[in-house]
């Protein structure tokens, strides 16, 4: 009756989101009173997940695998969790993740509840808070089948070094065909994704040109973090769609969020409202963002951002 | 080719979110309904399908008769015929087994959901029905081209988007891309006319136990006001990022 964790890697690397779903997992097998037994799929160092809570890691080493497949790794994990006997399934909320959520919870006949942000409330009955009305509202969820599958909202729950080590077993589940083919990826492979980064900084239409862009993308730089944009900037053409965040493009849920020109239409505040520190800077004090933010400079962006770009430099120098 | 297009019926984007009894219970009091945005995208690209390609189209709906004018609203945006399953939407898993029902009885070749509601935002019916009718499966899509029984889908990934191979029948998680938003269409007199006349029929729920429970529903503490920081005082910024907020 373990509880059994996903864990996603890139190139053999584990994502920051792997490490914060072992956490998790880790918080929830000790309210349940059992292990976390980790699931890593073409991972290096499959044993460095014992320091966040793993005591075991089903490693399976399968070029098939290489390339994500929801069918392929739903399977995976589902024959995993048979085999454990696991009575909890853990995932991210990575596009992914969230893809094969349902196909596994399906295959285990087991209820799903997605972007949870907190540990279970009660494991009898299984109660979990998640976001929902677009982070307008949480709904506290019971799960009442015997197996349940958990997808963790990303940065709800941080990384928690518990200090442990795990051992690592051989995993080799049958693979099914699929259906669905992948025929060309196209992705910067030298960017931090939305979905990864802890600090998003994102441009609106403020910025009043796609050529000014170097701004976001500095400023981005200098933190460390994930560039993205509002509706308006993608539906111009200025960014591509894949940078829009909102209701209508992709969920933010970092630690810090940057708005730079962004006005803050309620249905760009509904996609980025899960984040947790919100920094808006805007010409125009009445934009809806200074009521939705924490901090905020009434300000010409093209002043107030490269001044930005400094003091951190500075900051970070000062505190290497 | 027969399309399914999943509709669910919403609150409008900027409706308060309030509850009653109890915080158990959504307040639907003043809250208009509308299409839920990532199901009318699906909807517009099915309606290419049927113009270009000569598909039919009919949407489905899981819930009570109140949602009955989002139904007729996608008749009026052109859909063929309607159907409603007259039973409330307890949760993703109950909805994907109604939905399965239609979909297999139906023999539709494509299913378009949308990736996610904007209400619950569960993200899991689409992925559920597909595993059910043991259809192929893309969420998350922003680009769908059918021919014959072959289909070419891209899906947003984490830092960019990926083209897959694949074929009917098929459910496709739908959302802004499959067309843009300027591709909406708003419902003309002669849609509205035409849609009090096609069919819209109910049909009554099989067994389908939820396996969830939003038991109880609450909203995010009141934030505090925003504080401002001195355009010429950026330093105060970063020492308030770095102290008070210790996001850096």
């Amino acid at each position: 009756m373990s509880v059994l964790v996903y864990t996603e890697s890139e190139n053999g690397k584990f994502k920051k989101a792997a490490l914060e779903v072992v956490s998790y997992a880790k918080a929830v097998a000790d309210q349940m009173g059992t292990t976390v037994t980790a699931v890593a799929i073409n991972a290096d160092d499959s044993a460095s997940l014992g320091a966040y809570g793993a005591s075991k890691v089903l490693a399976i080493s399968n070029a098939d695998l290489n390339t994500f497949n929801a069918k392929k790794h739903a399977a995976v994990i589902e024959a995993a969790a048979k085999q454990d006997g696991s009575s909890v399934v853990i995932l991210s909320s990575s596009a992914d993740s969230k893809y094969l959520a349902p196909l596994l919870a399906v295959g285990l006949e087991a209820g799903y509840v997605s972007n949870v942000v907190e540990a279970p409330s009660s494991t009898s009955p299984f109660t979990v808070k998640r976001t929902a009305f677009t982070n307008k509202a949480f709904a506290n969820t019971e799960i009442n089948t015997d197996v349940k599958v958990v997808g963790l909202s990303n940065n709800s729950f941080g990384l928690v070094e518990s200090g442990g080590s795990a051992s690592v077993e051989d995993f080799t589940p049958a693979i099914p065909d699929s259906g669905v083919n992948v025929a060309s990826v196209d992705k910067a492979t030298d960017k931090v994704t939305i979905a990864d980064a802890e600090v998003v900084v994102s441009g609106g239409r403020g910025l009043k040109g796609p050529e000014n862009w170097g701004l976001v993308e500095e400023l981005a730089d200098v933190l460390g973090a994930a560039t993205a944009c509002s509706k308006p900037v993608s539906d111009l053409g200025w960014r591509p769609h894949s940078e829009h965040v909102g209701q209508t493009g992709k969920p933010v849920a970092s630690n810090l969020y940057i708005a730079i020109g962004i006005s803050g239409a309620i249905q760009h505040l509904a996609g980025i409202n899960a984040s947790k520190v919100k920094v808006v800077v805007n010409t125009d004090p009445e934009a809806p963002f200074f009521k939705a933010a924490d901090y905020g400079i009434v300000g010409d962006a093209f002043e107030v951002v490269p001044t930005l770009i400094e003091k951190l430099k500075a900051f970070k120098a000062q505190n290497a | 080719m027969k399309i399914l297009v999943c509709i669910s019926h919403v609150p409008d984007t900027t409706s308060k979110i309030n509850f009653t009894d109890g915080d158990t219970k959504f307040d639907t009091n003043g809250v208009q309904f509308v299409i839920n945005p990532n199901d009318e995208f699906g909807l517009t690209r099915a309606m290419w399908f049927k113009e270009k390609q000569g598909a039919s189209v009919d949407v489905v709906n899981v819930g009570g008769a109140e949602t009955e004018p989002t139904l007729r609203k996608a008749l009026a945006i052109g859909a063929d015929s309607a159907i409603r399953v007259n039973t409330e939407a307890s949760d993703g898993y109950a909805v994907a087994k109604q939905l399965a029902k239609v979909v297999t009885e139906g023999a539709y070749d494509l299913v378009i959901a949308g990736r996610e509601s904007i209400d619950y935002n569960g993200g899991m019916v689409p992925g559920m029905l597909a595993a059910m009718t043991g259809a192929n499966f893309v969420t998350n899509c922003i680009d769908l081209e059918i021919d014959g029984t072959n289909a070419k889908a891209t899906r947003e990934i984490d830092g960019g988007k990926e083209t897959v191979n694949t074929s009917l029948p098929l459910v496709i998680g739908g959302q802004k891309g499959l067309v843009e938003e300027s591709d909406l269409r708003i419902p003309n007199m002669r849609g509205i006319m035409m849609a009090r006349k096609k069919p819209l029929n109910v049909v009554e729920p099989s067994e389908a136990n939820a396996e969830t429970k939003a038991v109880s529903f609450e909203k995010p503490a009141p934030k505090g006001a925003v504080k401002l920081v001195d355009a010429g005082n950026i330093d105060e910024l970063v020492n308030l990022l770095h102290n008070e907020a210790k996001v850096i």
